[in-house]
């Protein structure tokens, strides 16, 4: 069993709580390929943990793991101090984990609105007959999420696009709509794979300052792989690193910035 | 303009989610719902009830059915006419009484009424509940107690639903082409299925069902004593009814699910939603409006049928090319695409034969040729259909005539 972990304040003011997701000793394998060897890491409540790694280190694998994607040969999935068993995506959603996706998955047939009431999903909880007929349950649902999802659209501010069919919408403020459809789950944990891939800095900035405001205001834990470092150490509390499916650093910004086998895989290393 | 979307403001979300958000539209559907209810049922005769307007609502409730199924939920369909024959069947068998047989052999009646099912007769033992009982020396026969026309279409829906949901296993499994093709198997094995066994179809010679005479309150709703307005009062209510429901169930949860299906699979499973029972649902619903357009089909509309000339592969690809013209993920497109494809070749035949009098045949074939054009015009150019087509016209208009 893992020690238990006293809260702190970081220096920001923020509480990082207990571990809310652990993954131990985690292998997942392809045929012979093994994308990840005995990885364990801790996610913390409240705090902002970064995933690095060259290309091709399994980040994106973890995060499919965590998400419920794929599930691993070996190891363990701890999730707010319960084992989790092999799960579908779509149980492990309304476990409390949502997330976003490296290449932008948003329905792109249906409005900005629609997308992020989708998103709700897992909170919506009338049948089929109070729908077909609209009436009841079904619609105060409607009604009451609807505004807690215009409360995202406010805090995310894409009020003006909110009946704009997402097809239509260019590449960063889809990015964007995609943050608010994970965020309207309402989350214990949110993943973010990639949420500044292809984005110019003031779109870049506009998405670190909506990261940090999630965080801030909702106390959302969330756990994301990026590849900006400026971004990565500036915004994340903890970082790990992996590079070929192993783990090789694992703690502060700073800690990892003078690691040394971090920084030989990041910069190439002489073999002589 | 009388037309206007500007200044027509929501103070509430309930008022946001009505299903005519601008005024105007509001009130066209009241008048056309006035005009339908009042006005036509005064008017209406033979003619513009049996080949316009009561297979364009037939055949829009059966568009609904299949747009629910490809157009909201993207999983493609080649087997409704076997669903709308399921319906037709279910809805014959409630009407005449459902029979069910049971082997007892040496039974041995006593004293009765005699009723003959299949060319047997058999003796009247018993009620118990809706059920008759009746038996001879080999069978015991349970026969459900004949059920009123409208309740018959309903039930025939549900049956449909379960029948839909059964061929709709295989769509967990298989997308796209694939699954295309298994529900064309779905619909030849039907047809076969209603062919072969002639317990379906009571036993007759000729392999046709036949619509009984039956009557709501007082008025003949199916056989041969129909009047116009009561075939279009019936099919009216039931299109109304079902419009309504597709377009609450497409407009909440359930919809906002088949749509993430049909969107992107994956990321609607991330987010949340269950496969196997948004697939399922969306194959329930679009089977029990499918089953009702079918039964009304059968009974109502045509009151005689032979299950592999009504409901073969044709009818399914009519109700195919109907949402694909109409619009496909649009309810309003369901309606106007039957209205389309119901309206062409009357509209031909009385431009080609009656004014400039072609031959028949001649432009018959010239019907199948239009529709193939539009059907290749509207894949390439408007794969939303005649719906986006009014839906761009209300954008254009909103600037006319000075678009810049």
């Amino acid at each position: 069993m893992k020690d238990i972990i006293e809260p702190y304040v970081t220096p920001d003011g923020r509480t990082i709580g207990g571990v809310l997701m652990d993954m131990r000793n985690i292998t997942l394998r392809f045929g012979g390929v093994e994308a990840i060897k005995d990885i364990s890491l801790d996610i913390r409540e409240g705090e902002i943990r970064a995933i690095i790694g060259p290309n091709g280190a399994g980040k994106s694998s973890m995060l499919n793991v965590i998400s419920g994607f794929y599930n691993p040969q070996e190891g363990e999935v701890w999730f707010r101090g319960e084992e989790r068993p092999p799960m579908k995506p779509y149980q492990v959603a309304r476990l409390g984990i949502a997330r976003t996706f490296q290449n932008i998955a948003l329905f792109e047939g249906m409005t900005v609105l629609d997308n992020i009431m989708t998103g709700r999903l897992t909170h919506m909880k009338s049948g089929m007959f109070w729908q077909a007929i609209w009436a009841g349950r079904a619609e105060t649902e409607e009604v009451h999420n609807r505004e807690i999802v215009e409360r995202i659209i406010d805090f995310l501010e894409i009020q003006a696009i909110r009946k704009t069919p997402v097809g239509r919408l260019p590449y960063g403020l889809k990015k964007r709509v995609e943050l608010a459809r994970a965020l309207a789950a309402e989350p214990k944990l949110l993943l973010l794979d990639e949420p500044m891939a292809g984005m110019n800095v003031e779109e870049k900035e506009d998405m670190s300052r909506f990261i940090l405001d999630v965080n801030d205001e909702f106390g959302t834990t969330i756990a994301l792989i990026e590849h900006d470092m400026g971004v990565v150490m500036d915004l994340s509390d903890r970082v790990v690193v992996m590079d070929y499916g192993r783990k090789i650093g694992d703690g502060t910004p700073d800690e990892v910035r003078n690691n040394e086998q971090v920084i030989d895989a990041y910069l190439g290393v002489a073999h002589d | 303009m009388l037309y206007r979307e500007a200044g027509d403001f929501k103070t509430s979300y309930h008022a946001d989610n009505q299903t005519f958000p601008i005024r105007f539209d509001r009130i066209g559907f009241w008048i056309t719902m006035v005009i339908a209810f009042a006005v036509i049922p005064f008017v209406i005769n033979d003619y513009w009830a049996n080949a316009i307007l009561v297979p364009f609502l037939i055949y829009a409730i059966a568009a609904i059915g299949l747009n629910i199924l490809t157009g909201y939920c993207g999983q493609v369909s080649l087997g409704t006419g076997g669903f709308m024959a399921v319906g037709a069947y279910a809805c014959y068998k409630l009407m005449t009484g459902l029979d069910i047989y049971f082997a007892s052999e040496g039974f041995v009646s006593a004293g009765g009424e005699m009723i003959s099912k299949g060319g047997e007769s058999f003796e009247v033992t018993g009620q118990f509940l809706f059920f008759t009982i009746a038996q001879n020396a080999e069978w015991t026969v349970y026969i459900l107690t004949q059920i009123n026309p409208v309740i018959a279409v309903i039930l025939a829906g549900f049956v449909t639903a379960a029948v839909g949901v059964l061929f709709g296993l295989p769509s967990l499994r298989i997308k796209g082409f694939y699954l295309a093709v298994a529900t064309l198997a779905a619909q030849f094995f039907l047809v076969w299925l209603f062919n072969k066994i002639s317990w379906f179809y009571n036993y007759s010679a000729s392999g046709q069902i036949n619509a009984p005479e039956r009557f709501v309150s007082e008025f003949a709703v199916t056989g041969p004593n129909t009047a116009p307005w009561a075939q279009y009062m019936v099919c009216l209510i039931f299109v109304v009814v079902c419009a309504l429901i597709a377009r609450n169930l497409t407009r909440g949860t359930v919809g906002r699910s088949w749509m993430a299906i049909r969107d992107m699979d994956i990321a609607a499973e991330i987010i949340g939603v269950n496969p196997l029972k948004a697939k399922l649902t969306a194959f329930a619903v679009s089977s029990f409006f499918i089953g009702i357009s079918g039964a009304l089909f059968f009974s109502v509309y045509l009151g005689a049928v032979e299950v592999g000339e009504a409901f073969g592969i044709q009818k399914s690809f009519l109700v195919l090319f109907m949402i694909i013209i109409g619009g496909l993920g649009s309810i309003f497109g369901c309606f106007a695409g039957a209205a389309f494809l119901v309206l062409l070749p009357v509209a031909l035949k009385v431009i080609g034969v009656d004014v400039l009098g072609w031959p028949t045949d001649i432009v018959s074939h010239l019907n199948l040729v239009i529709v193939g054009a539009l059907i290749m015009f509207f894949l390439i150019k408007e794969p939303h259909g005649l719906a986006q087509i009014w839906r761009l016209a209300k954008e254009k208009l909103r600037l006319w005539p000075f678009p810049y």
